[in-house]
């Protein structure tokens, strides 16, 4: 047998996306050695890069907002799920990060010295920071980058996808992984742990996330003895770009066009329709996410869909001019599309766009297995059953800095590192299997993602969500039989594989979670049970006993 | 719309002699190369190695290659109704297909 290689740091970060660098930094300034692991490339593949426009963020600048103001706003989205906690700590550490960063020199626009601040959906006053133009994640990505890059401490490491997390005595010692682009297996001890994977939004067909987003973190943690809470809660952003089809273009790109111009949402009659499902739009962006993506798929049920099945987008209305002042460069990369906008409307429909469940923390980050730690989107409970728009970046922020800051303090008290013998198994593991895969696994993927799309997404039955279960129980029953095994230099068929393994054990989750809510709350609407009912104002947790699935409902923290 | 685009792609791992193949696949107007590309993997040959993380957004800049012997992303570059070559960059270590190793030299585990 011959001996895998093997890696060591005081902090292993997987996910180099906003959370993970951050966590990285924090970790580093106080003094421990870190890897941070991407299985893309270090700071591209993960969702931040792709953040349009909004960062939100209670800055007391001349006495305009406060974080009780932000708090207040953030817990009445959740719908009386958030963990008050983290959805605290999230609003009042949101300034000193996004001021870090401005030190830092992100370039967040500004209007005679103070922030511009863009109003948005759900919140109370004018709150969210940005960089022009729809330039928010670049900006964020590359700023942490640059930082990343003058600290010694921090090796990154790309193409590294992290397949499990080791465990001696119940704490969590380390990870092993695949190096893609060699095709070896490799492992990492190390004192402490933090899972920055983000999201999970490739489980559906019609997404606006980067490919990496398959709840990488979400499995790794199950197995590890974690819990994740709030699963059932998928945030699909109501206007995601739907026809005709554009390149170059992010699927959001509407967003920073409604928060400066408004805009008007309109049904395939070209008649307004908000009004039929309680709201009102008239033109301005105020409508919340979770309102918004159920009015258009219901309007699409009832036949009255735009042609491709979302509905109609217009800024018709607008004038060159302002449409120019809103988005500066995109309007001659809309033109290269061959779109005029002043001329006419394009089609929008619901799209998977953010997880609010995740990994089950405690303020500091903690999971409840010792050395195991979460940031970013892959952690659950601050966004509760629906996340306030312009949260996502401030939370990426802050709980990584708070993780990497938690994980250096633990790798401090434990100063013994594992050895490779904690990962020989899993190592193992990925070598073992076939050389040649019979079957198309980029194929099932897509047959999962449909599956997904179509009984786990925005409307959800009983019907539809017992017949998703079954057939991701039974996909993860068939995966173990043709897995292919590690050796080839960037064998997609093998990372489309894990892919369907993770994606599989994920989506169980949500379906799972989701079947057992008999209510609609937030993002999560069951055409049989329409309406929130006061009876199911808790969380749901879900951890593995014995390999299966257990769910369980739990009182909102105080 | 029944188009069809037909990509001939130039395959191979490092030390073998590289490889063409031709493969036809659906046209539609306003699709990418990697729509094209994503479509081989998914409906023919899963084996071929790409490498992308955004899809769509221009934003992750990984899929860069070679097409039609110009060096451009594969999620910008449109598919045509004719016949395009697709290479791997050739100014970069190749890794496998059309993926090429362009991480920065110090984020590499080494080969």
């Amino acid at each position: 047998m011959t001996q895998h290689e093997h890696l060591q740091a005081d902090v292993l970060v997987i996910g180099a996306g906003g959370a993970g660098m951050y966590a990285a930094i924090e970790a580093a300034r106080r003094g421990r050695s870190v890897i941070l692991a991407d299985r893309s490339l270090v700071g591209r593949g993960g969702a931040t890069v792709m953040a349009q426009m909004t960062v939100a963020v209670a800055l007391e600048e001349g006495g305009l907002d406060h974080p009780e103001h932000h708090l207040a706003d953030t817990l009445a989205a959740g719908r009386g799920l958030c963990d008050a906690a983290i959805a605290r700590l999230l609003c009042e550490e949101g300034p000193a990060r996004i001021r870090e960063m401005d030190a830092w020199g992100v370039g967040w626009a500004r209007e005679n010295g103070a922030h511009k601040r863009a109003f948005a959906p759900g919140h109370d006053r004018p709150r969210c920071v940005y960089v022009d133009f729809l330039n928010t994640g670049p900006a964020v990505s590359k700023t942490l980058r640059a930082q990343l890059n003058r600290i010694s401490e921090i090796r990154r490491v790309g193409d590294l996808r992290v397949t499990a997390l080791a465990l001696e005595g119940g704490e969590c010692v380390g990870a092993s992984a695949l190096h893609l682009a060699s095709g070896r297996p490799f492992s990492i001890s190390a004192a402490a742990t933090v899972l920055a994977t983000g999201g999970l939004t490739r489980l559906y067909r019609r997404n606006s996330a980067s490919a990496n987003m398959t709840g990488d973190g979400y499995a790794l943690a199950l197995e590890a003895g974690a819990e994740l809470i709030d699963m059932e809660f998928v945030q699909f952003f109501p206007i995601g770009h739907l026809a005709p089809r554009l390149v170059g273009m992010d699927p959001i790109m509407w967003d920073p066009f409604r928060y400066k111009l408004g805009g008007r949402l309109l049904n395939g009659r070209g008649e307004e329709f908000f009004q039929r499902y309680g709201s009102r739009d008239e033109g301005r962006y105020v409508v919340t996410r979770d309102v918004a993506t159920y009015a258009i798929v219901k309007e699409v049920a009832a036949g009255r869909g735009s042609p491709h099945g979302g509905a109609w987008l217009s800024f018709e209305h607008c004038s060159e001019a302002e449409l120019r002042a809103a988005g500066g460069p995109v309007i001659d990369r809309l033109a290269a599309n061959g779109i005029d906008l002043t001329r006419q409307a394009v089609e929008v429909a619901p799209i998977a766009h953010y997880h609010m469940g995740g990994v089950r923390v405690d303020a500091v980050m903690a999971t409840r297995v010792p050395g195991l730690y979460a940031a970013g989107e892959a952690v659950g409970g601050a966004n509760g059953a629906n996340r306030l728009s312009g949260n996502a970046i401030t939370e990426a922020l802050v709980f990584g800095h708070v993780a990497g800051a938690s994980a250096a303090a633990h790798a401090a008290r434990r100063r013994a590192r594992a050895g490779r013998g904690a990962f020989r198994a899993q190592v193992e593991a990925l070598r073992d299997g076939r050389a040649e895969p019979d079957f198309n696994p980029a194929g099932m993927l897509e047959a999962m993602q449909s599956l997904m799309q179509e009984d786990v997404g925005p409307f959800r039955t009983r019907s539809g969500l017992e017949r998703a279960l079954g057939r991701l129980r039974a996909l993860a029953a068939e995966l173990p039989a043709v897995r292919p095994a590690a050796g080839r230099p960037y064998d997609c068929a093998l990372a489309d594989w894990l892919d369907l393994g993770v994606m599989a054990r994920v989506g169980e989750c949500v379906a799972a979670a989701a079947l057992a809510r008999s209510e609609s709350r937030g993002a999560h609407q069951r055409e049989d049970f329409p309406g929130m009912d006061p009876r199911w104002a808790f969380n749901q947790t879900l951890e593995l006993e014995s390999g299966a699935l257990r769910v369980r409902g739990e009182p909102v923290p105080a | 719309m029944n188009g069809k685009a037909t990509l001939v792609l130039r395959r191979g791992a490092p030390g073998e002699a590289p490889r063409e193949e031709r493969w036809e696949v659906p046209f539609e107007p306003g699709q990418s190369v990697l729509d094209g590309l994503r479509w081989i993997r998914a409906q023919r040959d899963a084996s071929l190695a790409i490498r992308y993380s955004c899809t769509n957004a221009n934003t992750c800049k990984e899929c860069m290659m070679r097409i039609d012997g110009r060096t451009v992303y594969a999620c910008t570059a449109r598919l045509r109704e004719c016949e395009m070559r697709i290479e791997p960059l050739p100014n970069k270590a190749l890794v496998r297909d059309l993926v090429t190793e362009i991480a920065p030299p110090d984020e590499r585990l080494g080969s």
